[in-house]
């Protein structure tokens, strides 16, 4: 959790590591103002926040996993799955060899469906590391293959093209989730508000919140305490395969299309957010609003360095460099605490 | 001393050592002599691991020193005691069980092959003569965790003698072997005297240490109480030295228990691998406003059977009835609505939550009470902690302190508050005060009074023979999974715990 800073002795040096992510975030949005005119503009911050709300919206999930002491892989494909499951709905319809019917859905309808698939596969995940112990790490990895071979086998690896939809079937206004806008802002900026709200209600707010970061903090203690361990965790792999198949939704609505390679490297960018916002990967620690600042760095990094110019070789090798960097702080802070204990 | 015939190989004399709150050793002397079964006796907490962790450079003395040989030593690893020829082999052992016994044997002193490689055929060869010696024909291939576990136990000596160690720590070396293992073990023991091998032999089973032992030294509160040659002396004394013999301070209530609370009915719990129990027919009833003791040995059940009350176990036998009505449901959450609640034993693996604060670990099994709707009522929650702040005495600067920067008995005091807010009416307590200074003890004690007296039944678990003479009203004694005692506050004393816990060598489990 990222704590007000105490000014004492140390204070300064601690709220320096403390506010390490926001002083990053500031760092960057002034070098690329100064650097690039076009940064600040509306038109540029709005394109930024729509890339960032894709990633912040996995990551909100993914830090509710991490939190317990678990990790998502599966997130990307999901993504992936249930823009295909979406795509090939409103483009070929349901179709139903046995009674010879095409059933198209109203996209509402669609929507839902593509998010409760997401929300199964977290079910698949929660149920393998739950009841079956496997290490979320490798429980993850398998579904990530499955959904991702899912997604091609929808298609036979095609893209869905034209998802407008017609009139006619009654499906239109797929579009309107990644392309439309209420009061100048992207949809998906809106999402990733609601979500950012709903994400820090529940973890500050709620028991269930409570619960996770118990899991995270003491697996055994919370057990004894009376904390169904199994069902928290069951609830946040769900959660964060909600939140990824939305993900997937937006980006094939942005498209118009579906492809099924969508979402590739995006647990990876997830986990990074979420490593960036300060969560530690041991669980027990962190918040859901570190993972949004994580994703804002990222983001602003990713987007100032194309307008500034920097060879995408490049790009890579810095933000892997700054990750690192962030959970070295990470570690200067932990010790920090250690020491003032003992 | 009149025993100087026999040459004292170690002579660890004034050791003093202090943890934080407490003095696990005062001024306290052990002698070793040469090719001798030195036994290191006293009750749980007299300081015998102490000073057995001291003498392997496993911990760092306060004060006193060591003489070995003649020669003053100091050292503080355990690799550094055992090139002074201390070795040392807990009770918990300390093998790779991934790796196999050659492995094992030679681990951090690996026989080489020029500069690099490993030469396996060398050390499979080698720690077959090692096992030789020990009378253990295995393949020397085999992998640790595929032997049995008096087996391990001498893998683990053959380690310590490799090490060219010439005194030799046992803790409680036979609490995990079987009864042919046991006799194997002390003809063993017999033969690494005779070759001159000194042994420091830590028991709890009395009648294992006049067959074995050949010297008596018995520790109590820290401090050195005698030394006696096993011949001259005799069951009954021993157990004179290490209760002292002395009278209790008690405290004295006007408490009367009420009506049955709980009853557990011939409650077995079989163990999770291989045949045996755990807890085998066990029963007993627990009044309102009653203190039950439980004593035993390590392992002999205590916790486990506190933990199949608190529904943490499947597959368990009998029944349990709380206020005349039995029990279906078996799981935590449910045993909490139904009025149990347990404080862990393992304090910092089963108790507290370290990335929470106070007041979030102290409501952590009564949020429900503090919901409405879907949100935590924060006021609330702060209201009824800080209450129990005050009620438990907690000394903390406010509920948002963090809970690992405070004391073992502050954080002990957290816990108890966590239970109490489940609003329960069976207190299950185990080990209570381990672990925690003598203030924070006795403020452990008189809530329980308190709890008591307002009509909670407590279950109290400790291996403290003084807490069992002080605080219950009745006390259970548990060995090897059964009850093998039931004592009321006037009936019970030392001697009596001592015998009734003891384990019978020749029981099968």
């Amino acid at each position: 959790m990222l704590k007000k800073p105490e000014i004492t002795q140390l204070g300064l040096r601690n709220a320096a590591i403390q506010l390490r992510t926001y002083i990053a975030l500031i760092a960057l949005i002034v070098v690329f103002s100064i650097l690039s005119p076009n940064f600040l503009s509306s038109q540029n911050l709005i394109t930024i926040s729509k890339h960032v709300a894709i990633n912040a919206i996995i990551a909100i999930g993914m830090t509710f996993v991490v939190l317990t002491g678990g990790i998502d892989l599966s997130v990307g494909a999901i993504a992936g799955l249930s823009g295909m499951i979406a795509g090939g709905l409103i483009y070929e319809g349901l179709i139903l060899n046995v009674f010879g019917v095409t059933i198209y859905y109203h996209v509402l309808v669609v929507i839902l469906i593509s998010i409760v698939v997401g929300v199964l596969v977290g079910l698949v995940n929660g149920l393998l590391v739950t009841r079956f112990n496997v290490a979320p790490f490798i429980a993850t990895l398998g579904t990530m293959y499955v959904c991702r071979g899912a997604a091609m086998l929808r298609s036979n690896g095609k893209t869905f093209p034209n998802l407008q939809g017609k009139p006619e079937l009654g499906n239109t206004g797929f579009p309107f989730l990644g392309a439309g806008r209420i009061l100048g802002v992207p949809l998906s900026v809106w999402l990733m508000i609601l979500l950012v709200v709903i994400g820090v209600y529940l973890s500050k707010k709620t028991p269930f919140g409570r619960y996770v970061f118990a899991v995270g903090g003491n697996e055994d203690a919370a057990r004894l305490s009376g904390i169904k361990v199994k069902k928290i965790k069951m609830l946040v792999y769900m959660i964060s395969g909600g939140c990824a198949a939305l993900v997937g939704l937006i980006i094939s609505s942005e498209l118009v299309a579906a492809h099924p390679a969508t979402g590739e490297t995006y647990e990876m960018n997830a986990i990074a957010a979420t490593v960036l916002g300060g969560t530690s990967l041991a669980g027990g620690r962190g918040s859901i609003s570190g993972a949004i600042l994580g994703a804002f760095v990222i983001g602003i990094l990713n987007d100032g360095m194309v307008m500034v110019g920097v060879s995408s070789f490049w790009q890579t090798v810095i933000k892997g460099v700054v990750i690192v960097v962030a959970v070295i702080f990470d570690q200067l802070q932990a010790h920090g605490k250690k020491n003032e204990r003992a | 001393m009149s025993h100087e015939s026999d040459e004292i190989i170690l002579e660890a004399s004034q050791i003093t050592k202090i943890y934080p709150g407490t003095v696990a050793l005062d001024k306290a002397s052990f002698k070793v002599r040469r090719g001798k079964v030195n036994v290191l006796i006293g009750e749980n907490g007299a300081g015998k691991s102490t000073m057995m962790k001291i003498i392997a450079g496993v911990e760092q003395k306060t004060s006193g020193n060591i003489v070995i040989d003649g020669e003053d030593v100091d050292y503080h690893t355990p690799s550094e005691a055992i090139a002074h020829g201390v070795g040392i082999i807990y009770q918990e052992l300390n093998l790779f069980p991934n790796l196999n016994i050659a492995e094992n044997i030679f681990m951090t002193r690996e026989l080489k092959k020029g500069k690099h490689s490993i030469d396996h055929k060398k050390q499979l060869t080698e720690a077959k003569k090692c096992l030789d010696e020990l009378r253990l024909y295995v393949d020397t291939s085999t992998l640790v965790e595929n032997l049995r576990v008096g087996q391990q136990q001498l893998v683990e000596i053959a380690k310590v003698l490799a090490q060219k160690a010439r005194i030799l720590i046992m803790d409680e070396p036979t609490s995990a072997l079987s009864e042919e293992e046991v006799e194997i073990l002390f003809s063993i023991i017999h033969k690494l005297t005779k070759q001159g091998v000194s042994i420091v032999y830590i028991s709890h089973r009395l009648e294992e240490i006049t067959h074995i032992g050949d010297y008596v030294t018995i520790l109590r509160d820290g401090k050195f109480i005698d030394e006696q040659k096993v011949e001259d002396i005799d069951i009954p004394w021993i157990i004179n030295k290490m209760t002292g013999g002395n009278k209790v301070e008690r405290f004295e209530t006007g408490r009367l228990p009420g009506e049955v609370i709980l009853e557990a009915n011939h409650i077995t719990m079989p163990k999770e691998h291989g045949d045996g129990f755990v807890l085998k027919d066990v029963s007993f009833q627990l009044k309102k406003g009653e203190i039950l003791g439980i004593y035993g040995l390590r392992g002999a059940g205590r916790t486990e059977l506190l933990e199949c009350l608190m529904g943490a176990h499947q597959g368990i036998e009998g029944e349990i009835l709380i206020e005349g009505q039995k029990l279906s449901s078996c799981s935590i959450p449910h045993r909490i609505q139904d009025g149990f609640v347990l404080i862990p034993e393992d304090r910092k693996k089963l108790g507290i939550l370290p990335n929470l604060d106070v007041r979030k670990n102290m409501t952590l099994s009564s949020l429900k009470k503090y919901t409405k709707r879907t949100a935590i009522d924060d006021t609330k929650e702060e209201k009824d902690v800080n209450e129990v702040i005050g009620y438990l005495r907690v000394k903390v600067p406010d509920c948002s302190t963090m809970i690992t920067s405070l004391s073992g008995g502050n954080q002990q005091k957290v816990i108890i508050g966590k239970s109490l807010l489940t609003k329960p009416k069976i207190l299950l307590m185990d080990e209570p005060t381990r672990g925690i200074d003598i203030g924070s003890k006795h403020d452990v004690f008189t809530i329980c009074e308190q709890l008591a007296q307002d009509g909670l039944g407590i279950v109290f678990v400790s291996s403290e023979m003084q807490e069992m003479l002080a605080i219950p009203d009745r006390v259970l004694v548990l060995a090897q999974g059964r009850v093998k005692g039931e004592f009321t506050r006037d009936e019970v004393t030392e001697e009596k715990l001592v015998h009734a816990s003891a384990i019978d060598l020749n029981a099968k489990y």
